[in-house]
């Protein structure tokens, strides 16, 4: 039984060292200079501006384009398909893309869009985004819809409202919380992605906004920059990914909270 | 007369509102269906494209891509044994240490654990899961590693050292990045998923069960043994492959701490490699059909693992979700 409580400090124990050892060696490269300079060339300062804005653009591209398929499908699990065969391999089908290894996302959408188009591209990497956006957003919205009591429904329905107007006015609303919560963590999980962009929006420099261009993203820029041999892009993919780790962990806890307020109600 | 055709007037009026509500519903419908096929599509597109993109290193290679260890770019001969090799390997460290560990959380959690303390706890070894794997990667690479090269493998070479067998796992320099760091870390990225689904399962367990055996004067370990873990075996499988199929996919924290090196050694002090490193460091200065394509290969027989494990422990889970009904 003591070792059930070791096993339990041990889990904890790697998230502190993780955590200190991200403060440790980021926030000595931490300032304003990172957040307003573009990603420099070995040996002279600079920041990782280049790499936040386009890690975000990708990241907002692919958000908006994967939540609604996402929740449709969902919402068709949920209301619509809920016993049909359809419905159980697509919940399967979406188990399975839940967990698969975003590299081989990354190869998809490389001979998807990179080979057709013949270079490497923003909106490749976006697009990479939000084939992970999708399972996320459809586990969660049917879970959410599933747990708005049918009484609710019935009703909508009995005061003639149709069957769209039930789903988008009364259940949608019901299960809000419960979707953002799923929707802010898949935009947790493609914050830190990087496998799949390596080789969709490969990467930049320079300062790009140009969706149809190779564009630069946080997550890339710390690997490469990790792996170099120079020491102040070593400092700087530590601070990058400081940044990164401390984004994700509050989007994961505003999310927790969020579904625990629902809950407690 | 006049009552009479506002009433007609008001039921066409009515018929044609009914109309628009039915259009919406099935235009609102076919939406939802046609996302719920688009996931479909997508798992679709993606072993499609795998396999059309890996098929001219299928001809150039054949079978031999299967059996070879020898990678190499300039005369265009690629084999895939070392990066298979690597991927079961580092997997297998990360489950012989995520496993016991993992379950001794759920236990701890669900049997254990005062009350107050169950909810922080939870969420701080699944906040464990939501750290991106680059950070895994870098913080191995940088911390982890030479802690390792330092203290623990200098000592696991002293002590395996002179045993026959062992000799040879635990042989060579202490690089500090290698195959064993990479399942190390493997182990502890998986933790959380082997935890809180193992946790979940066990909450499936009847209490009338476990009050009863306690009633009979069984000890905690007793009832854990002899209740909990016989009941809720599928779905501790289940969670156990779904961990294997994270670790086995796994790309950014290996392709740090692996070394990338293609050949297969008995030492697991070695650097070697996995499939997702292989592809994340060469894909992008692949040059020539055969060797890009050779990394889609590897791509698509890392999908193929993937997804068996993955739709194995899907099953599994799925079994035990019915009970719950």
């Amino acid at each position: 039984m003591a070792l059930s409580l070791g096993a339990a400090i041990f889990g904890i124990l790697w998230l502190v060292l993780i955590l200190v050892g991200l403060l440790y060696k980021g926030i000595s490269g931490l300032s304003l200079e990172v957040f307003t300079e573009m990603t420099p060339p070995p040996g002279s300062a600079g920041g990782l501006l280049n790499a936040i804005v386009g890690g975000l653009l990708m990241q907002v591209i692919g958000v908006l384009v994967g939540t609604p398929v996402g929740m449709l499908a969902g919402t068709y699990l949920a209301e619509y398909g809920r016993h049909t065969r359809l419905a159980t391999i697509v919940r399967f089908i979406n188990d399975i893309l839940l967990s698969a290894p975003s590299i081989v996302v990354g190869l998809f959408i490389y001979e998807l869009m990179v080979v057709p188009m013949g270079h490497f591209s923003g909106i490749a990497g976006a697009m990479a985004l939000a084939v992970i956006v999708v399972p996320v957003v459809v586990r969660t919205t049917e879970n959410m819809l599933l747990l708005v009591p049918n009484q609710l429904r019935e009703a909508a329905s009995a005061l003639g409202a149709p069957r769209w107007f039930v789903i988008s006015k009364v259940a949608y609303r019901a299960a809000k919380a419960g979707i953002i919560t799923g929707i802010l963590l898949a935009i947790a999980r493609i914050a830190g992605e990087t496998a799949p962009l390596l080789f969709t929006a490969l990467g930049n420099q320079f300062w790009s906004v140009d969706l149809n261009a190779p564009m630069a993203s946080l997550p890339q820029v710390i690997f490469q920059f990790a792996l170099s041999p120079y020491e102040d892009w070593q400092r700087l993919a530590w601070t990058g990914a400081l940044i990164i780790t401390f984004a994700v962990l509050a989007l994961s806890i505003i999310a927790r909270t969020l579904a625990n307020t629902r809950t407690d109600r | 007369m006049a009552d009479m055709a506002l009433d007609h007037s008001e039921t066409s009026v009515r018929k044609g509102t009914l109309r628009r509500f039915a259009a919406t519903d099935n235009a609102f419908r076919g939406m939802t269906w046609a996302s719920a096929v688009l996931v479909l599509l997508i798992l679709g597109g993606v072993i499609f494209s795998l396999i059309q993109g890996s098929l001219p290193a299928l001809n150039a290679l054949g079978l031999g891509f299967f059996l070879t260890q020898s990678w190499n770019p300039v005369t265009e001969n690629f084999g895939a044994l070392a990066p298979i090799y690597g991927t079961v390997v580092t997997s297998l460290i990360a489950m012989v240490i995520a496993i016991p560990v993992g379950i001794g959380i759920a236990i701890f959690l669900t049997e254990l654990c005062p009350r107050p303390l169950r909810r922080p706890i939870a969420i701080a070894i699944e906040l464990l899961a939501g750290i991106p794997s680059i950070i895994y990667g870098i913080w191995g690479l940088f911390v982890f590693a030479p802690f390792l090269q330092e203290h623990v493998q200098p000592a696991l070479i002293a002590a395996f050292g002179d045993i026959p067998g062992l000799s040879s796992i635990f042989a060579g320099p202490p690089y500090g990045i290698g195959v064993l760091t990479a399942g190390l870390i493997l182990a502890i990225m998986v933790l959380p998923f082997i935890s809180s689904i193992t946790r979940d399962v066990f909450d499936t367990v009847p209490p009338m069960l476990k009050e009863s055996a306690y009633g009979l004067g069984c000890t905690t370990w007793e009832v854990i043994k002899q209740v909990v873990l016989p009941f809720t075996r599928v779905g501790v499988i289940g969670g156990i492959m779904l961990a294997l199929g994270r670790a086995l996919g796994e790309t950014m924290a290996v392709t740090f701490v692996i070394g990338n090196a293609h050949r297969i050694s008995t030492s697991i002090l070695a650097p070697g490699t996995t499939i997702s490193a292989t592809i994340a460091n060469e894909f992008t200065e692949a040059d020539g059909a055969v060797y890009t394509s050779s990394l889609l290969l590897l791509g698509l027989i890392l999908f193929v693992i993937t997804f068996i494990v993955l739709a194995a422990a899907r099953y599994m889970l799925m079994r035990i979700e019915k009970r719950l009904g």
